[in-house]
């Protein structure tokens, strides 16, 4: 969803620490992108490289680090994996679950010059 | 783009204006502030991209091209290779702002929702007759978001409230940024309800926060019953699903129940009221949702500066009583 606008965000990120860190150029950009975060890693992908396109950040690779979905079942009451949102408790079926982790879209790090 | 705020350079408007018009503006939080004259790439205010990088030229950044090599790198600075943490979210930016509005609209006990659904699901018709009833009650501001035309904030303004429209361009969604805009030129009185009705679609803006109490989400019952599994991150993100157009109920095949079932699938605290804005059904109880938010946002103004804290003392006390 909306990568266009996360693409656009990634790109603010790095260039208010290309302010306060004083570097010029970017490299690599390691993103950080849960399962159930809705993001979808090749428009990601497509969308990172014509929004950097004529910036600090033109050329960089982009390294995508996918972190699971996690979910609490309130039947069983313990932590499951979860591979949708509207996933169902690998354990019981119920789908009484919330989301507790994969939902993440952060920048971790870069590799500047 | 606006280096000083971060704006996205371009196509926003604001009841028909460039918010960044004159290069001053004025942030939720009452901060005004110029701008020097910046554009983003694509405008010719600063100098042309299409020529080619043989040359000693004023770039603030190395020349780069796709595969950029360190044979490219000429520029003077550039050292050796490093990684820089940052460890953000990527819509850091927009929650700082969500946050500057939800302050300003606690300060002022305002309950404001945001309105979202797929387009022509009725979220106007069901605005102007949510006004219609409150009149006389409670003071209604509204902000509009379209890609194009002023036509919503109109048929808002006719009912007597008023309201200001955000034309978000190519924008998918509402952002905390462009609302934050729209709130400075309300007039926003204490205690009263705020609504914006974000972009007709059900991706986008579920994850950009606005600033709102809640997210409502309004499903029509001419679409798919299926919609929540479909778009599961919007009814995710919803407090409330208002299911309109439950007068058509009869001639068509929609499954309420099942409906119901894929909300709470997907969401098992949703809280669902069936509403029609043309009957006015269920429109009483949609009423008295409203009403128990206000309530509630009212009991908790905050004094401007001290926010979480008076929160939680007046909620405890309430909770106490």
């Amino acid at each position: 969803m909306h990568e266009m606008s996360l693409a656009e965000g990634v790109l603010q990120l790095i260039e208010d620490a290309a302010t306060e860190q004083q570097f010029e150029r970017v490299t690599t950009v390691w993103l950080e992108i849960g399962q159930l975060s809705g993001v979808e890693v090749e428009a990601m992908k497509f969308c990172f490289d014509a929004v950097t396109r004529d910036s600090i950040a033109d050329g960089a690779l982009l390294e995508i680090v996918a972190t699971p979905g996690t979910g609490w079942c309130m039947q069983c009451s313990m932590s499951v994996p979860m591979s949708e949102v509207f996933g169902e408790c690998p354990q019981c079926g119920s789908h009484q679950m919330q989301v507790t982790g994969g939902t993440e879209m952060r920048v971790k790090e870069l590799e500047v010059a | 783009m606006c280096t000083t705020c971060g704006c996205a350079a371009g196509d926003v408007k604001i009841d028909g204006d460039d918010p960044h018009h004159g290069h001053e503006h004025v942030h939720a939080d009452g901060t005004r502030h110029s701008h020097g004259h910046e554009h983003g790439a694509g405008e010719a205010h600063e100098h042309s991209h299409d020529h080619s990088h043989e040359s000693a030229h004023g770039h603030r950044y190395a020349p780069v091209h796709s595969n950029a090599a360190p044979a490219h790198s000429h520029a003077p600075g550039l050292g050796a290779r490093r990684m820089v943490q940052i460890e953000q979210d990527i819509l850091a930016k927009n929650n700082a702002y969500a946050l500057q509005n939800r302050q300003r609209l606690a300060a002022l006990g305002i309950f404001t929702l945001n309105l979202v659904s797929s387009p022509g699901s009725g979220k106007t018709t069901l605005l102007c007759k949510t006004i219609e009833m409150l009149k006389g009650k409670s003071v209604v501001a509204v902000i509009e978001g379209d890609q194009q035309t002023s036509q919503d904030a109109e048929r808002i303004r006719a009912t007597g409230a008023p309201a200001i429209q955000i034309n978000t361009g190519k924008g998918c969604h509402l952002d905390a940024h462009m609302v934050g805009h729209a709130m400075g030129k309300l007039e926003l009185p204490a205690d009263s309800l705020l609504m914006i009705e974000n972009v007709g679609n059900l991706v986008c803006p579920a994850a950009f926060d606005l600033g709102e109490a809640h997210k409502v989400v309004i499903l029509s019952v001419t679409e798919g019953e299926d919609k929540p599994i479909k778009y599961p991150d919007m009814f995710r993100a919803a407090t409330l699903m208002l299911m309109n157009k439950c007068d058509l109920l009869p001639y068509l095949s929609f499954k309420v129940e099942a409906a119901i079932e894929f909300a709470r699938r997907v969401n098992p605290g949703i809280e669902v009221i069936q509403v029609s804005a043309t009957t006015g059904q269920g429109m009483d109880e949609w009423l008295a949702w409203l009403a128990r938010g206000a309530e509630l946002a009212a009991a908790q103004k905050t004094v401007a500066g001290g926010v979480p804290q008076v929160r939680s003392a007046v909620t405890e006390t309430r909770a106490g009583a």
